[in-house]
């Protein structure tokens, strides 16, 4: 039975399933703890009608956006219109696809992970952009200007920050840079301060563009709902506008993922104990949804900054910021 | 008096940066989000009604069940938006409260126009109408809103009454020392 299992196209095929499984079961179900998070630190309950504590409240919701008519408006761009949500959400599937779980769990041992990710994840703004402009609506068109605009701003530090680390790690495949960080928080990347003293630094900065990339507040100029409608969704109905917010989670999935991976060592166990095989996915399961927790936290603390103090904060300071990381670690590497 | 200019401090280096204020606004999300929660699930769990609310207003009688409004129409007078309105009637001699004389033929009490005042409690000589809990009133039609006598009777129900004036009257003029 095992045997038949690790056949290539039925462990394909099985990893696949479990990859769309997994994205949409943390996408229907971050919507929820979003939603009970932000009631939680507002002190009040929360969804709480459907099922026990609101569990159900995620099916309640798909079945009511599958019930929905998905209107294409007259005078879109159709195919672009229809295009979109597809293209938003498949990037990040394809990404889990090279993200490693544990030791052994990863569908695809990529040799370029870390690039694989990173040219996936880009292709997200791009369908934001067109969904916005095949709306033919302002409110989506502008939003779609200021996606741009933004990711190119943040995209910027954040590839810095992915140099940086891939000076550190000599290497692009994911597995292999979690398998560095083996033997104690203190060998995670994180707390590297012997290779650069700004690794902590390193850190704050991937994640402010990791928010920053994937929409959230208060960098959420995308979406904008006092200011935009509804951002570049604003045309979309139904499952149409249900896929582009799933999309979003399913985004700080990756990111979250990919920042544990980097930074918080992975499957690799803080100190030293339960460590290898299944504990390893439970380990970074842990460190990815604290990071989601943090994203969620974060989302219902801070009012949505200004556009430009957004540009600012990206051109100023992350990007001058990220150079000096860049540059220290090369002094450091060519010194030490 | 003399404009005070008010020296206003720099920013020390922390503040420029920004970051305790980001810290502390994280710090103060998370202990509300480990504190109790502060609503009510509305329909199934109703407040706690202080004392001294005023409620819907209401008729009363007295622990022996006898109607204490004795249609002095007091409150008919004092009501600034006009939503009380009084039919006096008598008391038939052969009854056992005779002596009370009167009684409301009929009461009506407009609640499209009250405005939960608590004026007619307050000037109420019988302690017959009360401002009571009920915060909540609805209802389909206008006539539905215009609560009669039987209504706010039922609204009121009976409520402990200490002097139980009408009963000492009697026993006064049975004693035959009535004012």
């Amino acid at each position: 039975m095992m045997k038949f299992l690790t056949i290539e196209p039925v462990r394909v095929l099985l990893y696949l399933v479990g990859i769309i499984a997994f994205t949409a079961a943390n996408a229907a179900y971050l919507v929820l703890a979003e939603r009970k998070g932000a009631g939680r630190i507002q002190r009040r309950p929360g969804p709480n009608e459907a099922g026990w504590a609101g569990i159900l409240q995620p099916v309640a919701d798909g079945i009511k956006l599958l019930a929905k008519q998905v209107m294409v408006p007259p005078g879109t761009d159709s195919l672009l219109f229809r295009a979109a949500p597809l293209m938003v959400m498949a990037p990040p599937l394809l990404c889990l696809a090279v993200i490693p779980f544990g030791d052994t769990i990863v569908a695809c041992n990529l040799n370029i992970g870390l690039l694989f990710v990173f040219s996936f994840g880009s292709i997200n703004v791009m369908a934001l952009m067109l969904g916005g402009w095949a709306s033919r609506n302002k409110f989506a068109i502008i939003s779609s200007a200021r996606v741009v605009s933004q990711n190119v701003a943040y995209e910027i530090p954040m590839l810095l920050v992915v140099i940086t680390m891939l000076m550190v790690t000599g290497t692009m495949n994911l597995g292999e840079i979690v398998r560095q960080q083996a033997g104690g928080f203190w060998h995670w990347n994180l707390l590297k301060v012997w290779v650069n003293p700004f690794m902590p630094v390193t850190f704050i900065i991937f994640f402010i563009c990791m928010l920053a990339e994937t929409n959230r507040a208060p960098f959420d100029m995308a979406e904008a709902e006092s200011e935009l409608v509804a951002g570049a969704f604003t045309e979309y109905g139904g499952m149409g506008f249900g896929v582009f917010f799933m999309a979003e989670y399913a985004n700080i999935v990756v990111g979250c993922s990919l920042a544990t991976i980097l930074f918080l060592g992975g499957w690799q166990s803080p100190i030293g104990v339960l460590s290898g095989g299944w504990f390893g996915a439970a380990w970074f399961l842990v460190k990815l949804y604290a990071l989601i927790f943090t994203v969620i936290w974060i989302r219902w603390t801070f009012p949505r900054t200004q556009f430009y103090s957004l540009l600012n904060l990206s051109w100023k300071i992350l990007i001058p910021v990220s150079l000096v990381t860049l540059l220290l670690t090369g002094v450091m590497m060519k010194i030490l | 008096m003399a404009v005070l200019t008010l020296e206003r401090k720099p920013l020390t280096f922390a503040e420029r940066t920004y970051l305790p204020q980001i810290f502390g606004g994280l710090k103060t999300t998370f202990a509300h989000l480990v504190r109790k929660k502060q609503t009510l699930e509305y329909p199934e769990h109703r407040p706690a009604i202080p004392p001294g609310y005023r409620g819907v207003p209401t008729l009363v009688m007295d622990p022996n069940g006898r109607e204490k409004c004795v249609s002095c129409q007091l409150c008919e007078f004092v009501c600034p938006p006009k939503a009380i309105r009084i039919t006096p009637g008598e008391i038939s001699p052969d009854a056992p409260n005779s002596h009370v004389e009167k009684a409301p033929q009929a009461f009506e009490i407009d609640m499209l126009r009250c405005i939960y005042c608590g004026l007619c409690q307050e000037v109420c000589p019988e302690e017959a109408i009360f401002l009571q809990n009920q915060f909540s009133m609805s209802g389909y039609t206008r006539a539905e809103m215009v609560h009669d006598k039987a209504r706010l009777y039922e609204l009121g129900g009976t409520l402990p009454d200490k002097h139980l004036k009408w009963d000492h009257k009697k026993a006064a003029a049975a004693h035959g020392n009535a004012h």
